[in-house]
């Protein structure tokens, strides 16, 4: 009865850290499959046909898609330990609402920031100051979004974090002179293994966004 | 003392508009569910305070207010209208099902209401064209789910037909505006079928907005849309 898992992803995406770090919490092993976005495989074409992305979770043979519903995938399937989400129906509400809210408002103003120049940037970066501060309100004085332990919120955004060098670096701003609480909460969550082992390495990450530029035209 | 803290029975309040398809969700699912509540009307032109109090962030309808807690975004109520009441759920307790619902429902929300809202009765020529065309491959997908099924839920209605309904009633009217057939009987024919058996399931069928006031409202969308485009 042994369970096949593999999970269909790219060094990069924080999305695809999302699913690594819900998949290590929950002690599930699995195949790491990284793919070439440029030339997309046939199983990632077959697993996952609408929107032919990562990741993409193939559990016995049947795939999940779209990061946040395979993390409650992983909730759910392994249910024994490490619950991502609380058992009240209103915190779970709460829950729902801030990851929803970290990827309707802050993803899109994050691209923008290494993307953008002049006005468009500045507007940005205040924007995502803005919603730090939110999610710095959220979290208050508990040590995770999840309370004492790490919950649905922590693993939807604290892979954003490998990727602040590179919003501070493009966008010349410190996050942590702004929302040091927010800072204070990630190093705390890189302590956990399940993070610091799933979080990619930020330098590298610039790299990449640097790659991405170019070829966006960017500069 | 407020004499409501003596009351047992629950308090259940849902602001909405009359056109929102995403606060009609709300009310489906309450009333799906047999649960009694009230109504709070708003004017997204003049919120109330009692709005902006209850959804600072996005400021938007639809909001849930049970016995004092607030809830916001149509497809996160849900998800709490079916953990608190449990009668006829709207979700299967298998989790890939589960997913799948929930795959279905977003999808609708990030892809099919894009292209056909903003792609196609937003815009017009070379631009509709394309709305067009994506529309109907998103189209194509939903097909391909709800072959074979009655409901995207399977033989009840669930979180995907609820979150997907808005197709049933909604796009007859942006149809009739841009002189365009989506849900094409012999294109999609399951989904066609399915848009019948939605649109007039009970309870679905009793709560729609009014048809001519919506082609009023969307007409004016539209032209207020293209008349902001540079001039020809």
């Amino acid at each position: 009865m042994a369970d096949e898992v593999t999970l269909l992803d790219f060094w990069a995406s924080p999305f695809g850290i999302r699913v690594r770090i819900a998949l290590a919490e929950k002690g599930v092993k699995y195949e790491y499959s990284e793919q070439n976005l440029k030339n997309k495989s046939a199983l990632l074409l077959q697993m996952n046909p609408v929107y032919k992305k990562i990741p993409t979770l193939i559990h016995n043979g049947r795939s999940v898609c779209e990061s946040l519903i395979i993390v409650q995938y992983v909730d759910d399937a392994w249910k024994a330990n490490a619950p991502f989400l609380p058992s009240d129906p209103h915190q779970r509400a709460q829950t729902r609402f801030w990851a929803d809210f970290i990827d309707k408002k802050v993803f899109e103003i994050t691209k923008k920031i290494w993307t953008a120049k002049g006005e468009e940037l500045e507007g940005a970066k205040k924007d995502f100051i803005e919603c730090l501060k939110l999610l710095e309100g959220e979290l208050g004085e508990k040590p995770y979004f999840g309370g004492e332990n790490l919950g649905y919120v922590d693993v939807a955004f604290v892979p954003f974090y490998c990727w602040f060098y590179a919003y501070e670096t493009c966008g010349k701003f410190s996050i942590e002179a702004e929302c040091p609480k927010i800072i204070a909460w990630a190093k705390r969550c890189m302590k956990k293994e399940s993070v610091s082992r799933s979080l990619e390495d930020p330098k590298k990450v610039y790299e990449f966004v640097l790659e991405l530029r170019k070829r966006l035209g960017v500069d | 003392m407020d004499e409501r803290e003596y009351n047992m029975a629950e308090e259940v309040k849902v602001f909405s508009t009359w056109a929102s398809p995403f606060a009609l969700r709300v009310i489906w699912a309450l009333k799906l569910k047999g649960v009694e509540f009230d109504t709070v009307h708003e004017d997204l032109i003049n919120k109330s305070p009692l709005l902006l109090q209850y959804n600072p962030i996005h400021k938007k309808v639809p909001v849930l207010v049970h016995d004092g807690k607030v809830i916001c975004e149509s497809l996160v109520i849900l998800e709490y209208i079916d953990e608190t009441w449990k009668q006829n759920p709207l979700l299967p307790e298998d989790p890939h099902q589960k997913a799948n619902a929930r795959f279905w429902a977003k999808f609708g929300d990030d892809k099919v209401m894009q292209s056909i809202g903003g792609g196609v009765l937003l815009k017009e020529g070379k631009e509709q064209e394309e709305g067009f065309a994506a529309s109907m491959e998103n189209l194509k997908y939903l097909e391909d789910e709800i072959r074979g099924k009655k409901f995207f839920g399977g033989e009840t209605i669930g979180l995907a037909d609820i979150a997907l309904g808005w197709l049933a009633h909604y796009l007859d009217i942006v149809e009739e505006i841009v002189g365009l057939k989506l849900i094409d009987q012999e294109k999609f024919p399951s989904l066609a079928a399915w848009k019948q058996e939605f649109a007039n399931a009970p309870i679905i069928r009793e709560n729609w907005p009014d048809r001519d006031k919506l082609a009023t409202k969307y007409v004016a969308m539209r032209e207020a849309n293209l008349g902001k485009g540079t001039p020809k």
